[in-house]
């Protein structure tokens, strides 16, 4: 038995490693990188907190629902990186580079 | 410190150890590579919670398909010219407050609330993660997010084949 401040700090690390990661860098897939690091940070403090409210009620299913939103949000991720690297593929097409200040056609 | 705490502190400084250098290394590909030793510890955490099968889904679907993904569409891009790796130094300043902001920020909020302060993890045990209940539970009383998220998949797979198809009528018109 761990205590939850313990996960609560790793996830909270992870994430805001992951926020730098996204502020600092200026290649695109390198941020879509960072931004699922940030799912996963979120992932482990949900399976945390089930494990915490299934210490609480052992018998039950008491902490399920966690890992089922952690099932989803697995889901989403997968979807949502393959349409993104698609669009950056389109992208790279034009630009023969993926540099994120090149990302401002709407403004011309 | 009990055989628990080791292992939680040892996975966690891997962890963390390779987030920095995926958010810090020049070379895409080094990223990738670090970001996969990273979603392998964090599966490692889940076996200490006994999640068994999120661990291996994690292993497969993040280490296996998305990361896979990631390295091919890097590869095929050819991204290791001479271009920007970093942003300026004063934006790599003005986030690195940011995030040191909101990390002490948050951290105070946790440090203050009573969940935090007294409640345990369960490591080892428990039967909420094994891949029995999780499937009786998935198909019993999450049935409809079930269908939903294979209908988000059908629209994923139909936008990624469309969006990379490349025009050859236009090209032959003109």
């Amino acid at each position: 038995m761990i205590p939850i401040s313990y996960y609560l700090f790793l996830a909270l690390t992870l994430f805001t490693l992951g926020m730098v990661g996204v502020m600092i860098r200026r290649n695109i897939i390198i941020m879509l990188m960072c931004v699922e690091l940030m799912l996963n940070s979120v992932n482990l403090l949900l399976v945390a907190f089930s494990k915490m409210h299934h210490a609480k009620n052992p018998g039950t299913d008491a902490g399920i629902d966690g890992q089922m939103m952690v099932l989803f949000i697995m889901v989403v991720a997968a979807a949502e990186v393959a349409v993104g690297l698609s669009i950056m593929i389109l992208f790279y097409r034009k630009q023969y580079n993926v540099d994120v200040r090149n990302l401002n056609r709407l403004k011309h | 410190m009990s055989t628990a705490e080791i292992l939680f502190f040892v996975l966690a400084g891997l962890t963390v150890l390779s987030a920095l250098l995926t958010i810090s290394s020049k070379s895409p590909v080094h990223s990738i590579l670090f970001l996969i030793v990273t979603f392998f510890s964090i599966s490692a955490h889940y076996i200490l919670l006994n999640a068994q099968f999120l661990a291996v889904v994690n292993i497969i679907v993040y280490g296996g398909a998305i990361m896979v993904l990631f390295l091919f569409v890097v590869m095929l891009m050819n991204l290791n010219k001479e271009d920007a790796k970093f942003s300026k130094p004063f934006i790599i300043l003005v986030g690195s407050l940011a995030s040191v902001i909101f990390f002490v920020l948050t951290a105070g909020i946790f440090v203050k609330s009573d969940i935090t302060v007294n409640n345990q993890a369960l490591l080892y045990s428990g039967d909420i993660g094994l891949t029995e209940r999780l499937g009786e539970v998935l198909y019993s009383d999450y049935v409809v997010p079930f269908e939903l998220a294979s209908i988000l998949f059908m629209a994923a797979m139909i936008g990624a084949v469309l969006l990379s198809k490349k025009k050859k009528e236009e090209e032959l018109e003109s």
